[in-house]
This record gives structure tokens, sequence and C-alpha cells, in this order.
């Protein structure tokens, strides 16, 4: 198996098809078969064992992705946003790569690395010089991507995906040729996370116009959405809301072609997906939760199920809102207690998913089980109907004395204030339970802060004493990456101030 | 045949990918597909004459045998001489 299938199925049905669109330059499905055949051959010739790209979005992405596993050859989108002292560690680990972007920063930080690196530009010109290259399909099931984990605990893990595990995604997920030739897919996620990967792939299976924007900013993304006439996109929550404050705030754009808006890769606030399905009463919302480790979305929520616990009066189903759905139906999911044994429905535990899009391999280890399981590390339940949602990292969990608490039932409460927008309980040391929980919130603007002690009541009323706060944090904003993720550790690193 | 195995066709262009499979023979247009074209194609039996649709998933009646069509044809998949069906697809919406 090899994912440069979906490529080649799609030059083969519609060679002139514009496949994709970027810095306003248009691919055909045979223009970008070819480019990726010719940086294939490229590829093969440097001798590198992994094909690397450390640059924004573009074009280039997609042609050393489909290029590299043409070529048989690991594909290793690095984050570019890294510090110098993080990126080297990673070169370091991929030498010699063949390299796709800052060829200054390369040889600055891993002059050593023997890199044969390349700009964009040139990495282009030459993969399309070669397009009518040829080369025999390699055989067995490789990897096709790896991804550094985003490394929070500990360095980076070199995630790995092969063939058959992207495979099996896409082919559970999309139906080939599915999109109508007026279909455009909005990508504005980083060409290194899952989901940036995930979108080249759909939308080329599906054969929907893949419109690239390099780098998110609002107003970019506004304008290119009403000029390429964009019927999807995906975002992460912040994008979300920054493309939304720029509407309240007197930006204009034609939004009128866009029926379908994905969002994942981080917390949805209840209050901003709420504020969306009013503001774009006839888009279709589907929420996509999913892990590099799983080669994207496993559960979703969609369309039907946002509008239906949008205009509920049923709390249940209302509450189904902030849930992630259900596991797609190519997807077994199980709630685990620390023993591994399954928890019934309702109750909190580890998800651990099962499925062949799942690989749950990194380069240093395997982290299946003996059936084929994997740990996700989230916290999560499902409710009565197999609706799935999410209580954090299992590794944020706050051990107080012997009890465990999940930091997403207290964060649940403390939204639930009027005056609250955002909280985050994290554990803080204490002399006498081991770890007590310590709370950074922060207060709508247009709302007076709450006393500390009242949500300390709130705290005790609504769960018990053991989930009380013994500190309380006013914060401005918290801290979260480009992503959307919440960094607990610098929350953490706030109490120790 | 393990999964990721491309078969083709011995009597019209159609190719396959096989997504499972056991030790089934599979047919195209009536005749065995093979991983290897042969020089010269044989006729297409009338009773397998439908054609293969690109990107369509086929399977058999007992769910043993899926197989995906990456290039279309003029002969229909057949396995010991029964014929495949397409396989329904419940579209799932666009999570990226």
């Amino acid at each position: 198996m090899n994912i440069s299938l979906f490529l080649q199925m799609a030059a083969d049905a519609e060679p002139d098809r514009i496949g994709l669109v970027c810095g306003g330059r248009r691919w055909s499905y045979s223009a970008l078969i070819g480019a990726a055949r010719g940086a294939a051959h490229g590829i093969s010739k440097s001798g590198c064992q992994h094909v690397a790209l450390l640059d924004e979005g573009s074009e280039a992405a997609a042609i050393a992705l489909f290029g590299a596993a043409i070529a048989g050859i690991p594909y290793v989108p690095l984050n570019y946003r890294l510090a110098d002292a993080d990126l080297a560690a990673l070169l370091k680990r991929i030498a010699p790569a063949y390299i796709v972007g800052d060829v200054d920063r390369i040889a600055r930080l891993n002059p050593e690395g023997a890199h044969a690196a390349r700009t964009r530009m040139a990495f282009i010109a030459e993969a399309e010089a070669a397009a009518g290259s040829t080369h025999p399909e390699e055989p067995g099931d490789g990897i096709a991507v790896q991804i550094f984990t985003s490394g929070t605990t500990a360095a980076p893990k070199a995630a790995l995906l092969r063939h058959s595990n992207l495979v099996a995604y896409i082919l559970g997920a999309v139906e080939f040729g599915s999109a109508l030739p007026t279909e455009a897919a909005l990508v504005s996620v980083p060409p290194y996370h899952i989901a940036g990967i995930a979108a080249l792939l759909s939308s080329v299976y599906a054969m929907r116009k893949i419109l690239l924007l390099p780098s998110f900013d609002p107003d970019a993304w506004l304008a290119l959405a009403a000029s390429e006439r964009a019927t999807s996109a995906f975002v992460v929550p912040t994008m979300l809301a920054r493309i939304i404050a720029r509407l309240d705030a007197g930006a204009s754009a034609d939004l009128s072609a866009l029926q379908a808006v994905a969002y994942g890769g981080g917390r949805m606030p209840l209050e901003l997906i709420q504020r969306a399905l009013d503001l774009f009463p006839n888009t279709s919302f589907t929420n996509a939760y999913g892990l590099t480790e799983t080669s994207s979305t496993i559960a979703l929520l969609g369309p039907e199920e946002h509008r239906a616990a949008h205009r509920s009066k049923d709390p249940d189903v209302r509450g189904r809102l902030a849930s992630v759905g259900r596991v797609l139906p190519s997807v077994e999911i199980e709630i685990r207690d620390e023993q591994g044994r399954a928890l019934p429905r309702g109750e909190r535990g580890e998800i651990y998913v099962r499925g062949d899009q799942v690989s749950g391999e990194y380069r240093e280890r395997k982290a299946l089980d003996s059936e084929g399981w994997f740990p996700t590390r989230d916290a999560g339940w499902l409710d009565s109907e197999g609706y799935l949602f999410l209580g954090g990292r299992t590794d944020d969990v706050i051990v107080r004395g012997a009890e465990n608490i999940s930091p997403g039932e207290i964060e649940d409460v403390l939204v639930s204030h009027p005056a609250i927008a955002e909280a985050a309980a994290v554990g803080i040391p204490s002399a006498e339970w081991g770890e007590a929980v310590g709370i950074a919130v922060v207060a709508r603007s247009d709302e007076a802060v709450p006393e500390a002690d009242e949500l300390r009541a709130l705290i005790k009323n609504r769960l018990r004493s053991s989930r009380v706060p013994e500190r309380i944090l006013f914060l401005k904003a918290l801290p979260y990456n480009e992503m959307g993720k919440l960094l607990r550790r610098e929350i953490r690193n706030l109490f120790k101030n | 045949m393990k999964p990721g195995t491309k078969l083709k066709s011995v009597v019209c262009d159609t190719e396959v990918m096989v997504i499972r499979g056991g030790d089934a023979v599979v047919e195209c247009g009536g005749a065995p597909m093979a991983e290897e074209r042969p020089a010269e194609r044989k006729a297409v039996a009338p009773a397998f004459a439908d054609g293969t649709k690109i990107g369509k998933r086929y399977v058999d009646a007992a769910g043993t045998l899926e197989l995906l069509c990456v290039k279309p044809g003029k002969g229909s998949l057949s396995m010991g001489g029964v014929a495949l069906v397409l396989k329904e697809a419940k579209p799932l919406p666009s999570s990226d």
C-alpha cells in the first residue's frame, strides 16, 4: 500500500481538474502527480533516509508528502516555530535528511548533519523539471509520515504512521471522487500537524480542490474564502475565535459559498461553538477528535448532531455540543480504569482505541497492547448514546492524597459561572497532600471578577471538598499554543512564582 | 493475497488493490486477474462485461473479500464465477 495511490487515482480520473491552489498558482492533479514523481526522483538520488519540510504550508508540502511516498522514504514535517535548540535536536535525529524550506537555518543549526537542503522554490522547480520520472512502487508497508509530538512532558517522540494506517483512515472516512467540481476546502492548519496531512490526503481522495493558506491570519483567511469561494474549511478553535472576532469588528467577507466547517485540535469553548452556530445558521459544523498516533480523526460530532444539540431543551442532548461525538464505524473504543479494566458508560477513565488507522507506534517503541489497543493518555467518558466527552490528558490528573482528580470536572464547573470565561485546574505541590488543586481563571471582560471564596463555594457545592482549590490565580488570558492547546505546564509554573 | 496487493485484469484496463482477501482467485471479465498484465489481452466474457468504476469498492456476499478499483475497465469482477457487488459506503461528514 502507498498513499501516493490517492493522487495517482485523482490524476487518472481527471488529469486536468484543479486539485490545489496556493499563492495564486493552480495545480491540476496531473501537474501534482508529475511534480511528486519528479520529487521522488531527486529524493532517491540524494540517498537520504528522511524527507523533511521546514516551511509554512504550500504546494511544496503536498509535493514532498507524495514524493516521499513514491520514493518510499518517511516524510517528516517539522515545526518551524520551534526554538533553535529544540529544532537542532530534531534535525540531528533525522540526519541526513532531504529538507525543503529554510536552508540557512538548517545550515546554522545542524551543519554536520549532511542534509540535502533546498528552498521551496528550488525544490518545486527541480520536481517539475523531472516530472517525467518513473519509480517502481515500493513493496511492503513502510513508514509514510513521521511526526514529532509536541513533547510537553519529555523530549518529543517520533510518532510513525505507516502507509496502511493512513490508507485505512482515508478509505474508512472518504469516498473517492465524491466532491463536486465546485467544492473547495480551505486548509490553514500548519503542515507539521496531523490535521494538515489528513487535509491533503482527504481532499485529494475526494477530489476536492485544496485552497492552501500558508500561515493562518484571520483577514487572509476571510479574503481567500471569499475570492476562491471556499465551500469547506478546517479550523482549530482559536482560529475560529479570531475569525469571528474580525467579523464582529466589522470585517466583511462573502462567505456565502461556505457550507461546512470542521474543527478540532484543541478544546472548543462551548460559548464559541454556540456563537458560531448562531452566526452561520446554514453552515454544517463537524467536530473531529483524533491524535497524531491515530492518523487523525477517530470520533466526530456531525452537522445534524450540532444543530439537534443546539436547539434541544433536554440538558443531556444540549450537553452533547461539548462532546466530540461518536467513534468512526471503523474504530473501536473502550474507557478503562488504571488497572486497564473496561469501565461502563458514564464512568471516567482513560480512552483506549483500536483500528487499522491506529498506529500507536513510535520510533523508540510500540505503545499498542497485545490486543492492538492504544492508550491515548486522554481521559474521557461515554454517555448512554455513545457520545464521547474528553476530560483532559491523564498526565494532567491531579493526585491529592490518594484521590485522582480530573482537571476537566473542576473546569466544567468553573466555566458554568456567568463571570468566568476560561478556567484551568492544575496540581500544585502540597506538603500535606502531595498535590493540591490550583486554579487559574479568566473573568469575562464585561463582568466583575468573582470573589475567590465564591468560586471555592461553587466547587464545594457542585463537586466535593477535595476539589476545592488551595490557590486561585486570576489571569487576563490562559496560555495556549498555536494549535489552541492549553499549556498546563506554564500554568503550573505560574503557581511556582 | 496480502492487503495492498495490486491485481490487473487480463481482459481490460481494470486494476484493483486488495483491501481484504484470502486465497480466493479473483476474476475480471471472466478471466483470473494477475499481478502482471499479459502481452496479449483475452476477450471479455459477455456475462462479466458491466465494467468497473474507479474508487469503488467491491465485496463478495460473505464479506471475506474486498477490492478497491484503482483503474477502471470494461470487465466486471467476480470470485469463483460469482459476481462481486458494490460496497455501499455510508458517507461521513468531512472532518478535515
